[in-house]
């Protein structure tokens, strides 16, 4: 991999680029030296325990605190009542809906926040939620979204409008896609529902809230994903001036998404060390996290594609029912409702397209986060992916070959896709030509067909999907009206070691490795010597925060230009050192030298040093920057996934046998990294392909409120990965890289139920749902007349 | 979650236990391995005011062969299960399940004893010892009885341990060399509670016949159960496929499982004749037979 970074810049090797160092934050977390906000302990701190809703809708008749106020150490309980006093019970979404911190009037799903309860112990504070008396009168429950359509009990009577209908987005041509597909000489339609699941990480959400009341300033210690952002909401909800407020995020144990909205625990915790002046304590259980942290997903789609007989496809239309629950809490770009879906045309050169979502409330937990991924890219890929398959099918088509039939080609780019992207590079017919013959397509067909012949069951599948990341440009992306650039500060010290600080923040990404990586290879630096600090408003500079594969696109952006700007000065400093001109002066080989005489050269830590004891005239002293990088486009990740599967006829179980992933993210930084990446993201998607679903019953109940119930797969379920890449760089971004965290979570899941069903097409089965439990292969088994033994 | 507060006793003899139960009586509750009681106690799904730690209890650390006869003490562990040599070359069944009981880490602290006498409707060794014709002994102030397993199995999480007692010992008799096994269990992940499971133990005669079966299944029913008319139709006969077939249908039939997170009841009983199917099938084999034509 390190060749193909080479390649980029030819005449040299690289200094820190493109090199498997080894994450530089790990030595701590495997020593226990981490610092999560569990850890933090200040003094007189309370601990905070919540009482949730056993209901999915009821009317609060009445809450009755007296007992749990007598249990000790117990010092203070609230309910909506006491937040209205504070303007509090209700707060902004990101969505533009507004959602109840505590429960007001009414429930609105079950394990809705009732009421905090504040305690000198963690154990006094959950005796006492114990004992609160709430008095429910249970309403009629709303749990499916299709129910919730026909607006017979109409959820959210706050609203002006009554309907449960949230929202119709579309885009693309109606008309145009209608009467492509009129006119194509072959329709296929395909039903797909993305299952909501949960993104589960394993730290839940947590906060310190620490009012001081001398001096005013409020710190919150939070497990944020976007600490910035959060800052400026809390100082917008609150009225409290900003710069009274500090968010610090510490070590976070994993966010993919879950950590990006603004949950009632925290204002619950933020309000009660408001009122008591001493710091407040939450850390959701297990439970907590799995019943009122935001779920992710939950969209029912539908395809239809349209192509000649001969299988070049003529338009895609792709509708969507979302199921919101009940509050729009969806985090989203201000401008995009249904998030990225409209990358829904994926790889393929569709010359027409349109997609609608439509969203409605139910009585389920609020939420719509961007699981590992960038803003319903996984359901959009997941669609397309899957109706590929479909319409290959259907056309008696080779799966592979009906892909490389439909692929935008390399000199297309950049591409306008019909539903309004500019896809800035990618080479998907390389990619895909990669991982066949990594998988060795055409034997493993050769195979399938005498397994066939023999009843056994074996199945391939596919997914040569493309993302869209690194939000993002600010004409198109804002939240809440902040634009989504980010920032980067560089410090370089007298002795040529630097602090790096962006306004990312690192949830497991390896962004200490990384952002040194970039730093170091544009200024010709040590990567030990640079030590890089994010998650502290006060410190860091102002930036969006780590989802949606935004990162490296943003922040790593702004890192490459900051440290050429650095270079830029450093080059001053090198020409006064040097006794010529700057013009004279030309950055080689990781050096300043005078142009053509590598033997008169000073290093940046020469001028770094220089620039506090000896600055160029008429400069400035120091040697620091600021840079906001605002990207002019987004990144197109993409990628080719090949599984094979074997299917035990008897008991209906799903073996992955392999697992090929060549991903093309462009430049690429830190290959032992992105290889990191990729496992995860691959075993996350495996979870959802075959054993993850929040379920519902009809009551509203949530019947998966922990892991017996609720499955994370271990190193025994996951299957082996075979990974690899191919490097097509971003022509727009500093450093060529497109951001990788979500291309596996994205892209896999397709892979797996194409792969089954792809096993299964002999016993005429062409649908199956995530989670693809034995049961459900099992059935269709027995249902197509295979005999178990 | 956090338990009720409860009081802690560490026991280091069965009769200390005994009399400490004794007088705390039906608030007091054994601690083994704590991996059930302990989960239970954080979800306040168990709420025992009295603790009885019975970690320390040195002399009930033992696995012993005599007599045509195991004997396994209260403090052994799933783990110690799984890595004897003993059980591994001896005690197929004991074997089988030692390796998929719960996953690794649970192991380590999980007892035998102690998943016997938690006694759940869905766990591995109940179904095994009805297999296996295991007993258990069971101590109280006034000494010492013998239970079998269809005795000692009551009731979903109910065991023919009383208030003030202790099981002490389970014994398991010893397999002869004609002896195949196998432990058939689908999970949806390393360390989830069966979907369905069956527990398959056969004895056969020169001739290929079988002259004993033993046949449990769990998570299909409010307890395990042991499928007493599938073991008399092997009696005495030669395995072939009709057979096993008839065998699953009466494991199918005795099943009434409910539906929940691991699958519908109709699955549920329809797979749980497949595993006996497969049980039986491994339990041959490994004796290097075949299915009879
Ligand atoms: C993650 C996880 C996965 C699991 N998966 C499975 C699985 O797949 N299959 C399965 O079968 N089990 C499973 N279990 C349960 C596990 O096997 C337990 O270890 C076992 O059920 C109880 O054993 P223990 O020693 O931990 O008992 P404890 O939890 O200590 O006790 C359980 C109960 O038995 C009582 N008790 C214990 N010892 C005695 C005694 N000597 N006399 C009288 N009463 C006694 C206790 O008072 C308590 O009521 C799982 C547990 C966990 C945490």
């Amino acid at each position: 991999m390190s060749d193909q970074i080479k390649d980029l810049n030819p005449a040299k090797e690289c200094r820190a680029m493109g090199k498997s160092i080894k994450r530089r934050e790990d030595a701590r977390f495997v020593q226990g030296r981490g610092t999560y906000v569990d850890d933090i302990e200040l003094p007189k701190m309370l601990h905070m325990a919540i009482v949730h809703s056993p209901y999915a809708h009821a009317l609060i008749k009445g809450i009755d605190t007296a007992e749990a106020l007598k249990v000790p150490g117990v010092k203070a309980i609230i309910t909506a009542k006491d937040l209205a006093g504070f303007n509090l019970d209700w707060i902004p979404t990101l969505a533009g809906d507004k959602q109840m911190v505590l429960a007001t009037d009414r429930v609105m799903y079950q394990y809705q926040e009732v009421a905090a309860v504040f305690a000198e112990t963690r154990a006094q504070a959950v005796d006492a939620a114990q004992l609160v008396e709430v008095d429910y009168e249970p309403l009629e429950v709303v749990a499916d979204p299709f129910k919730a359509r026909e607006d017979k009990v109409i959820l959210r009577t706050d609203r002006e409008k009554k309907t449960n209908h949230i929202f119709n987005w579309n885009v693309g041509d109606r008309e145009a896609t209608d009467k492509a597909l009129a006119e194509a000489e072959v329709r296929v339609k395909q039903k797909a529902y993305y299952p909501r699941v949960h993104a589960s990480p394993l730290e839940p959400c947590a906060i310190v809230a620490d009012m001081n009341t001398a001096t005013g300033r409020l710190t919150l210690y939070l497990t944020s994903q976007a600490p910035h952002a959060h800052r400026t909401v809390v100082s917008l909800v609150t009225g409290i001036p900003e710069s009274n407020i500090r968010i610090v995020s510490p070590d976070i144990g994993g966010g993919f998404g879950n950590k990006v909205p603004v949950y009632p625990g925290y204002v619950c915790a933020a309000a009660g060390t408001i009122v008591l002046g001493v710091p407040v304590k939450w850390v959701a259980t297990r439970t907590e996290s799995m019943t009122t942290d935001s779920f992710a997903r939950d969209f029912h789609m539908e395809a239809e594609i349209g192509a000649t007989k001969e299988g070049k496809v003529t338009a895609l239309k792709v509708t969507t029912v979302a199921d919101h629950g009940a509050f729009d809490a969806a985090a989203d770009p201000s401008k995009y409702p249904a998030g990225l879906f409209s990358i829904c045309t994926g790889s393929y050169d569709f010359p027409t397209a349109f997609t609608e979502v439509d969203a409605y409330y139910t009585n389920k937990t609020p939420g719509g986060v961007a699981y590992r991924c960038s803003f319903r890219v996984t359901e959009a890929s997941y669609m397309i992916e899957r109706a590929m398959d479909t319409a290959a099918r259907e056309l008696n088509m080779d799966p592979a070959e009906f892909r490389f039939k439909n692929f935008i080609q390399k000199e297309q780019f950049p591409y306008n896709s019909p539903l309004g992207w500019t896809y800035d590079s990618g080479d998907y017919e390389t990619t895909f030509k990669v991982a066949l013959e990594k998988v060795g397509y055409e034997e493993l067909r050769k195979e399938q067909a005498e397994k066939r012949a023999k009843g056994e069951i074996m199945g391939i599948g596919i997914s040569t999907f493309t993302e869209i990341v690194g939000a993002g440009p600010s004409k198109d992306f804002d939240i809440l009206g902040i634009k989504m650039f980010d920032g980067a500060e560089i410090r370089i010290h007298p002795t040529g070691s630097v602090i790096v600080r962006a306004g990312t923040k690192s949830q497991g990404q390896g962004h200490e490795t990384t952002w040194a990586q970039i730093v170091a290879e544009e200024l010709g630096l040590d990567v030990d010597k640079i030590l890089v600090e994010e998650g502290d408003t006060d410190t860091a500079p102002y930036g969006l925060g780590t989802y949606a594969s935004r990162s490296t696109p943003t922040a790593g952006g702004a890192l490459a230009l900051g440290a050429r700007r650095i270079r830029e000065k450093a080059k001053r400093i090198a020409a006064h050192l040097l006794e010529v001109s700057a013009d004279d002066i030309e950055w080689e080989d990781y050096k300043f030298q005078i142009k053509g005489v590598p033997s008169k050269s000073v290093t940046t830590q020469d001028c770094a040093f220089a620039a506090y004891t000896n600055p160029a005239p008429g400069d400035e002293p120091g040697l620091e920057t600021t840079y906001y990088y605002d990207p002019p486009n987004l990144t197109f990740p993409h990628g080719a996934y090949i599984c094979v599967v074997d299917i035990d006829k008897s008991t209906g179980e799903v073996k992955v046998r392999r697992f090929v992933a060549i991903d093309d993210c462009g430049t690429i930084i830190n290959p032992m990294i992105v290889e990191g990446q990729v496992h995860g993201g691959l075993a996350e998607g495996f979870a959802m392909a075959f054993m993850q679903e929040i379920v519902y019953d009809e009551e509203g109940n949530h019947l998966n409120t922990n892991y017996t119930d609720y499955l994370i797969p271990t190193a025994y379920e996951v299957p082996k990965f075979e990974t690899g890449n191919t490097v097509t760089p971003s022509p727009h971004h500093p450093i060529g890289a497109k951001g990788v965290g979500e291309s596996p979570t994205v892209g896999s899941p397709a892979a797996y139920v194409n792969a089954v069903i792809d096993a299964l097409s002999p016993y005429g089965v062409s649908e199956i749902d995530m989670p693809i439990s034995r049961e459900k292969v099992f059935s269709k088994l027995r249902a197509a007349g295979v005999e178990a033994f | 979650m956090f338990p009720a507060s409860f009081d802690f006793y560490r026991a280091h003899s069965a009769e200390e236990a005994v009399s400490l139960l004794g007088e705390h009586g039906a608030d007091s509750r054994i601690l083994a391995g704590g991996q059930s009681l302990i989960p239970a106690m954080r979800y306040r799904l168990a709420q025992p005011t009295v603790l009885v730690d019975i970690n320390q209890m040195q002399a009930a650390n033992y696995i012993t062969e005599e007599n045509g006869e195991l004997r396994i003490g209260a403090t052994v562990r799933d783990s110690d299960l799984e890595f004897s040599d003993l059980i591994r070359t001896n005690y197929q069944l004991m074997s089988d399940v030692s390796d998929v009981v719960a996953d690794p880490i649970v192991r380590f602290r999980g007892t035998l004893i102690g998943s016997l006498c938690h006694n759940d409707p869905s766990g591995d060794w109940p179904a095994a010892m009805l297999a296996a014709r295991a007993k258990m002994i069971i101590q109280n102030k006034d000494g010492k009885r013998v239970v079998n397993a269809d005795e000692f199995i009551v009731d979903s999480f109910t065991t023919a341990v009383e208030e003030g007692e202790m099981a002490v010992e389970t014994i398991w008799p010893t397999p002869s060399k004609n002896t195949g096994a196998s432990y058939q269990k689908i999970e949806r992940k390393v360390g989830d509670y069966a979907t369905a499971a069956a527990a398959v133990q056969l004895e056969l005669n020169e001739d290929g016949t079988v002259k004993e079966a033993g046949i449990g299944i769990t998570a299909v029913s409010y307890v395990a159960l042991r499928v007493a008319e599938g073991e008399a139709l092997l009696r005495g006969q030669k395995v072939t496929r009709n057979l096993i077939k008839a065998v699953a249908a009466e494991a199918s039939k005795m099943a009434d499982p409910i539906a929940d997170g691991r699958g519908s009841a109709e699955y549920k009983k329809e797979v749980v004749g497949v595993l006996v199917a497969k049980g039986i099938m491994q339990s041959l084999e490994r004796l290097g037979r075949k299915v009879e034509a």
